[in-house]
């Protein structure tokens, strides 16, 4: 890693602040900033060139508790923040941390540009399908027919698919977990670090006020080995209890064989290709559903392209090599000038 | 007929044709040459929202008016003394601001009796008497327009576009002015197309040639050099001179320049002006809406840049909770409003001062910053520098007022150097020892600035309530008012740090006429007509709004009528009135999307003196 600090290797404890953490007993946040505070070791940062940028909402408290710098900001602004440090200074590392409805609904236009514009931030998305800190509103990602408090009838809205949102925005990588799984955080955070652009991940975080088991199905543990699909690049889609499910394309769909069934072999199972371009395996991986479907997690796309800064700064060491004035003083006085 | 020349002391003229006629460029390139052959002048372009709205109708006329001299030019002037009109719909919008038996040049091949209907003219008026009491010039510009570039290889459809440069050299000969700038612009403008830069210097040069020949110009005029400061000079324009303030405050500061902002009329140009200086780590943002401009500009500033979000009204009010927030946070953020006629969308167009009340006031909870406004086009360089210097050094958001008058007008601006601008002194933090992120200096009540990037000061911001001194998260009452009370305080301190008001003419008296920002040119041009006869008169013109002036006070009690002028219903007499409740104000008001006229005001400043 280019900025590894040898000498001083930070641990875990390096992470913690001295605030008290105020989420709700039982909370999946717990969890992801235990996960986050064991990634940050790993990404070879020291603590002063990082930076956590949140929005509003449960998941926003998040930087008071990291031992960086740090911006608790305003609703759904937060990408358009991190991009104003980013591009401020391209040598920090920058993560912003954002909920369903800090990022997909108020903040949903500075959502899909800062995706667009593939600037190098990692952007970490506590999905939990409702509105906690106003107190248990359904969100944009709330499946619909959901009652809450200010759906009493059921909600008529259709849900966003944040990984198909993103990649349609033109997302460089999209990453997915669960908070009930710490280890395979820490790694998806270390590699969204890793990569040179945006890198999302979305975390189906659990609130257990107001939504509580949403992801049960999915996480739960007599489930969780048949409802999820854990991808690796170059590894093929396999999946089950037995080990022995896959993902098979079947004319432009996907579909769950068994491996042995009806002369079903390993060989006949998709092999994960999460740096390809072209995002159709992606996208149809990120819209797989249950119960037909299991669950994608894992990083999905990682492919390579320029960063917004990267290029703006170029552009800046470029115009340098070329400038017409080298201060304000030949600025004024350029063009057309007289003397009275 | 031999040809005389006459001398004037100041002139006004005003262009005006379709908004495809090029009637901006022609009237900045008359301005441009006018400046360098030393008459003080002030310009005033006038254009419809539609970038090409019907042609020939009233609704589609774009105008640029200039006034020049051999004295002190403070304002477009009211009156044209010359109107060139290139189509009914031009005269007709402008029939009511020429002056008796000032001269009216039309181009004659453009009063078809279609082109007079389109105008809602119901007859001829270059026949039906309309016109009478005008020295009225007909030149078939079009036609003689045609005939000059015959030679050029150019499309069809170009040989009619230099109409304009046609036009343009007969007010070239009528004012005795030298064609060689223009003709220099030219040849830079169509750099990549030398027969369009040939075909327009030809139009030029015939229009010159041809007021030379034909006999229906009398005279023509020469309007001496004006009396200005010695020094070298240039023309600029308030967009211009704020966006090179900001460039002289990055350097004056080695800070990185961060503009984050969305295209809005009429403060778009600052965007583009500042987007061409890459090589002084100039980023130039444009985000996808006002809000993410300036959340852009507030993340580069927590990151430690010199950060600038510039907008209009509109845009002004979708900032207002993130304005909240850098003042929250304590970050220094300059936002710069081109105020725009307002409400809504209102006249984006044309101009108003009625955002004074949104700047000072509109954010949720008490959130005040420092807001102040440029006055004249250059010394938008100033204001905006003095913005950037009042953010650094007070760590705060400063709101600079501007409005689309001086932002697209033009003067002379005798130049300065970076060298003469004051210093600006950063409030940077750089060790733990002695810091806490919310610890402030005991005169300004500033926090230090601790960026991302400096070893052991991590610390979070944000924008709940912070503890005083630690700037951890607090819920507590009373800590909570002694913060509201502190932010108050330091924006009130900056008043120990900003010049005092000043008062031309009478310091004591019957009337004292104040002003505020963009107003300043028209205010004073009628008043130093009106000091011709009466002494009794003060004229004060504000800079600073929030805080005011310390000795606004001492100022007012001199006098026994204040006489506060504003483009808006009232809204700087209000807070004048909040602040400085014991004084007997009056008020004059327009807000027709127009700046004051010298007349008007003339009139009002009668009334209150004997």
């Amino acid at each position: 890693m280019e900025h590894l600090v040898k000498d001083q290797q930070l641990t875990f404890k390096d992470f913690s602040t001295d605030q008290d953490v105020r989420w709700c007993p039982g909370c999946g946040d717990y969890a992801i900033l235990s996960a986050m505070q064991k990634a940050l070791p790993q990404i070879g940062k020291e603590k002063k060139d990082i930076v956590f940028i949140s929005g509003i909402g449960c998941s926003s408290r998040f930087p008071y508790y990291v031992e960086t710098y740090g911006f608790h900001s305003i609703h759904g602004r937060a990408p358009a923040i991190a991009t104003g440090v980013k591009l401020g200074n391209p040598d920090l590392s920058v993560w912003q941390i954002t909920g369903d409805g800090d990022a997909l609904a108020i903040g949903g236009n500075h959502f899909i540009h800062v995706l667009r514009r593939n600037v190098d931030i990692n952007v970490i998305l506590f999905n939990n399908e409702i509105y906690g800190l106003t107190k248990g509103q359904f969100s944009p990602t709330s499946k619909t027919g959901i009652q809450t408090k200010s759906s009493p009838h059921g909600t008529v809205d259709k849900a966003f698919n944040p990984g198909k949102l993103a990649i349609g925005a033109g997302a460089t990588f999209f990453a997915r977990v669960v908070d009930v799984d710490p280890k395979k955080m820490v790694d998806v955070f270390v590699e969204a670090e890793k990569h040179r652009g945006t890198s999302l991940v979305e975390i189906l975080q659990n609130c257990v006020i107001f939504n509580d088991k949403v992801f049960s199905v999915v996480t739960d543990k007599d489930v969780k080995l048949d409802n999820q699909l854990w991808l690796e690049h170059g590894k093929p889609m396999i999946f089950g209890k037995e080990n022995n499910k896959g993902i098979r394309l079947n004319g432009l769909k996907l579909e769950v064989v068994t491996i042995g069934e009806n002369g079903v072999t390993e060989k006949d199972i998709l092999v994960h290709d999460a740096y390809c371009e072209d995002e159709t395996l992606h996208n149809m991986l990120v819209n797989m559903t249950l119960p037909e479907m299991p669950v994608a997690f894992g990083v999905i796309r990682s492919v390579k392209a320029f960063t917004f800064n990267d290029k703006l700064w170029e552009q800046i060491s470029h115009e340098k090599t070329k400038a017409k004035f080298s201060s304000i003083d030949e600025v004024v006085n350029s063009g057309v000038t007289w003397e009275i | 007929m031999t040809k005389n020349i006459e001398e004037l002391e100041e002139v006004v003229i005003k262009f005006a044709g379709d908004s495809g006629d090029g009637m901006q460029l022609t009237g900045s390139q008359f301005s441009n040459t006018t400046a360098f052959i030393g008459n003080d002048l002030s310009t005033f372009p006038d254009f419809p929202a539609e970038i090409r709205a019907p042609q020939g109708t009233v609704a589609g006329v774009s105008g640029f008016k200039i006034q020049f001299g051999s004295t002190s030019v403070f304002s477009p002037g009211d009156e044209a003394d010359v109107l060139v009109a290139m189509n009914p719909a031009a005269l007709k919008a402008n029939l009511t601001s020429i002056k008796d038996r000032g001269t009216i040049i039309i181009d004659s091949d453009s009063f078809k009796i279609k082109d007079f209907e389109k105008a809602q003219f119901t007859s001829n008026p270059l026949e039906d008497g309309t016109l009478d009491g005008y020295n009225l010039i007909q030149a078939p510009i079009t036609a003689l327009t045609k005939e000059s570039v015959t030679q050029f290889d150019i499309e069809n459809k170009s040989r009619t576009r230099s109409k304009n440069m046609f036009a343009l050299g007969i007010v070239y000969w009528l004012f005795n002015r030298p064609l060689d700038i223009t003709e220099n612009f030219l040849d830079a403008k169509f750099s990549k197309s030398p027969e369009l830069a040939k075909a327009n210097k030809a139009a030029l040069k015939a229009g010159y040639n041809f007021a030379i020949t034909v006999e229906l110009l009398p005279s023509n005029y020469t309007i001496k050099p004006a009396a200005l400061p010695k020094g070298k000079y240039r023309s600029i324009t308030g967009n211009i001179a704020t966006a090179w303030g900001l460039l002289a405050a990055a350097e004056a500061t080695k800070l990185k320049l961060f503009l984050g902002t969305y295209p809005i009329t009429p403060a778009s140009d600052i965007l583009h002006e500042l987007s061409k200086y890459k090589n002084f780590d100039v980023i130039s943002f444009q985000a996808e809406d006002e809000i993410a401009g300036i959340c852009s500009a507030i993340g580069a500033s927590f990151a430690g840049n010199l950060a600038v979000t510039s907008t209009s009204g509109p845009g002004l009010a979708l900032k207002g909770e993130a304005i909240g927030l850098a003042m929250m946070t304590e970050l220094p953020i300059v936002i710069i409003d081109v105020q725009r006629g307002g409400p809504s969308t209102g006249l984006p167009t044309k101009t108003e001062q009625s955002d004074l009340m949104q700047a000072v006031y509109g954010r949720n909870g008490e959130s005040p910053v420092i807001v102040i406004a440029a006055s004249t086009p250059s010394n938008c360089f100033d204001f905006a520098y003095q913005a950037a210097k009042l953010a650094l050094e007070h760590m705060t958001p400063v709101i600079l007022l501007t409005d689309g008058f001086i932002a697209n007008g033009a003067e002379p601006w005798k130049i300065k150097k970076l060298a003469d601008m004051p210093s600006i002194t950063l409030n940077m933090a750089t060790k733990k020892e002695g810091w806490s992120p919310y610890l402030r200096d005991e005169k300004k009540l500033a926090r230090q600035w601790a960026i991302p990037g400096t070893k052991e000061l991590e610390h979070r911001i944000g924008g709940l309530e912070k503890q005083d001194i630690s700037g951890n998260v607090s819920y507590e009452p009373e800590n909570h008012e002694k913060m509201v009370t502190l932010r108050a305080d330091k924006v009130k301190r900056v008043a120990n740090f900003i010049p005092e008001l000043s008062v031309q003419g009478a310091s004591e008296g019957d009337l004292l006429i104040v002003g505020w920002g963009g107003t300043y040119g028209s205010i004073l041009t009628a008043f130093s007509e009106l000091t011709k006869e009466y002494k009794n008169v003060g004229f004060a013109h504000f800079n600073y709004i929030n805080p005011l002036p310390k000795n606004t006070n001492k100022v007012f009690s001199k006098y026994k009528t204040i006489l506060v002028c504003e483009l808006n219903s009232g809204q700087f007499i209000r807070l004048l009135k909040g602040e400085l409740s014991q004084f007997n104000y009056q008020q004059y008001n327009k807000v027709q999307g127009l700046p004051f006229s010298k007349k008007e005001l003339i009139n009002e400043f009668t009334k209150y003196l004997k």
